[in-house]
């Protein structure tokens, strides 16, 4: 019998770590992950776990820490939001490209400047061609379900990369919602122990972790990266299929809401899908055809998931919780276009800037994108560029 | 049939607003209800207004935004009767909950015209009663019970008194302190129906 409880993202989180009780946790705290190592420290000081806790003086010491530890051969967890993913930035790239499946639980915050502590999703995104695995959850539950089953992907011997277990800062991570957890013992069961092919603590195999690579071979290294992404796609999909199997809630790259016959559909990630669930309701409970795909998984992105999801529909709106001053709209916006170009050619698109530091995403917010998808389908024209939702005048 | 009670709390950082709005959600969990708790949050202030919200509900709850049309007020401190505008968006047919050694009918004015139902409770005069301190959000709890009616009250000091001898597991004398100030409150807040 699953266990039901009454958590936030952060408790959850940290719940899903005491259960796997991985070898290392190296962490800096940084609003609004701190509660993750806090609990963590609370855990191990009361016995309930073994975990050895590496506290350092920066997120970059963390995060070589996890890629010391985890080249070691031990399971490696971190937590960290914001500044503390971007003070991280090189050590990302040195953890993925080192093929280190480190788990890290992201409570997604914006960027500094003006230095704000609330939800977007700028310090992920920006991180998103790092070679980091990512995938998003909309609320307590999925973040904590996503825990274990990142950990999983990252350590699929197909796959062998880093994943970022992310989730929207304060919206989730500091609202208690009911949710269900599962047994420890089931928790143990699924995740198996990890047993790395090459690790540094292997007497019986000489290892060099992270040495020079010449032009001679740095391309054939990165393309190995590349294809280990590639691999990820099927071991999401083995993953969430044995995930089902444990606990009855499934998981893919994506999720279609009311997407069977719709006409007008929102691409939107994290916490407002649910929002956008609602939006979709009031919709159709007045004869509009709407629908919304959550994308779960940044990276890899499952652009053919999305092109099918898209068939039928008229119109779209993508939905980007950050700004990337490209000048032409955000990365989920450019992602999804990329990925229906030459295949959706009628579907007219917009894309939206949302909901950055912090400002709330309402039902209303998110009826009125679907009110001007049904506009563009009345004059048959896509608007010009990007634009920003629920701006003040 | 969907059921959804949305409830916003209004207090000064440091007073226990969020502290309440967590243990609503707790105790509307345990008689088995979906529930969401959560508090605006901005750079912290120790006094600074702060608003948390509630959402209950019989079905899954999936929005995720700040609660705008609420059906029930709360608010912790009357000094924000002058400075907020705690009505905003108030349903008629829902109730405001004002920590007050005022009546109803005194604290009228101040509450923009508003048609609905006025609860107040002398919190700090029961919680130094019971609890011998002035926290104010524990009977203000039992204030908000009482007047949103999400649960039956006798359930409801079943489950807080479950719930406070795990809390204070090392310190059981807090208990019945608690369970006091929660059912003083019950006797002590006092109701005006502005639409009779």
């Amino acid at each position: 019998m699953a266990i039901q409880d009454r958590l936030s993202g952060n408790e959850a989180v940290s719940i899903a770590i005491k259960q796997i009780n991985p070898d290392v946790m190296p962490a800096f705290p940084i609003t609004p992950s701190t509660e993750i190592p806090q609990f963590i420290s609370q855990f191990i000081a009361n016995g309930e776990m073994d975990t050895v806790f590496v506290p350092v003086e920066s997120e970059h010491s963390a995060m070589s820490a996890c890629i010391g530890s985890q080249s070691a051969g031990g399971r490696t967890v971190t937590a960290t939001s914001s500044c503390g993913l971007a003070l991280m930035f090189e050590m990302l790239y040195v953890a993925a490209s080192n093929r280190l499946p480190i788990t890290m639980a992201v409570v997604n915050r914006a960027l500094s400047g003006p230095i704000n502590i609330n939800n977007d999703h700028s310090d992920s995104m920006g991180a998103r061609d790092s070679g980091w695995l990512q995938i998003y959850a909309e609320n307590a539950q999925e973040a904590y379900d996503n825990f274990f089953q990142c950990m999983k992907i990252g350590e699929h011997p197909s796959v062998q990369l880093p994943v970022m277990c992310c989730q929207d800062g304060f919206i989730t991570s500091h609202a208690v919602e009911r949710m269900e957890l599962i047994e420890t013992e089931k928790v143990k069961a699924f995740m198996g122990e990890y047993k790395p092919e090459h690790y540094l603590l292997n007497p019986d195999q000489t290892l060099a972790v992270g040495p020079y690579d010449i032009p001679q071979y740095y391309m054939e290294h990165k393309k190995a990266q590349a294809v280990a992404m590639e691999n990820a796609r099927a071991a999401i999909l083995e993953v969430a299929k044995e995930f089902e199997a444990m606990t009855g809630r499934k998981y893919g790259m994506i999720e279609e809401y009311c997407m069977e016959d719709a006409e007008l559909a929102m691409i939107i990630i994290g916490s407002s899908a649910g929002t956008a669930k609602e939006a979709c309701d009031e919709l159709r409970a007045a004869g509009v055809k709407a629908g919304v795909i959550k994308v779960r998984v940044f990276r890899p992105f499952p652009a053919e998931e999305i092109v099918a999801a898209l068939k039928g529909v008229k119109a779209v709106a993508i939905m980007d919780k950050t700004e990337s001053f490209s000048a032409n709209g955000g990365p989920m916006g450019a992602e999804v276009k990329a990925a229906m170009f030459g295949k959706l050619g009628d579907v007219l698109v917009t894309n939206y800037i949302y909901g950055i530091g912090g400002r709330d995403v309402k039902v209303d917010d998110l009826k009125s994108v679907y009110d001007k998808l049904a506009e563009m389908v009345k004059t048959g024209k896509s608007p010009e560029h990007y634009q920003y939702l629920a701006l003040r005048d | 049939m969907k059921k959804l009670t949305e409830i916003r709390w209004h207090g000064r950082g440091g007073q226990g607003a969020k502290t309440a709005s967590l243990l609503l959600a707790d105790v509307a969990f345990s008689t088995g209800m979906y529930i969401q708790g959560f508090p605006e949050y901005g750079p912290e202030r120790m006094g600074a207004p702060i608003t948390a919200y509630n959402r209950l509900s019989n079905e899954p709850l999936r929005v995720h935004s700040n609660i705008y049309e609420p059906d029930f007020v709360a608010v912790v401190d009357e000094t924000l009767l002058d400075s907020v505008n705690v009505t905003a968006g108030l349903k008629p047919e829902g109730a405001i909950v004002i920590n007050t050694a005022k009546s109803p009918e005194e604290i009228l004015p101040k509450l923009n015209g508003y048609k609905g139902k006025v609860y107040t409770l002398d919190a700090k005069k029961v919680s130094l009663a019971t609890i011998g301190k002035n926290i104010p959000n524990t009977p203000m709890l039992a204030a908000v019970v009482r007047a949103s009616g999400v649960m039956d009250e006798q359930l409801f000091l079943d489950n807080m008194q479950a719930s406070f001898k795990h809390k204070f597991a090392t310190k059981p004398e807090v208990v019945e302190g608690n369970m006091k100030a929660l059912s003083m409150a019950l006797e002590e807040v006092k109701v005006y129906d502005g639409s009779k």
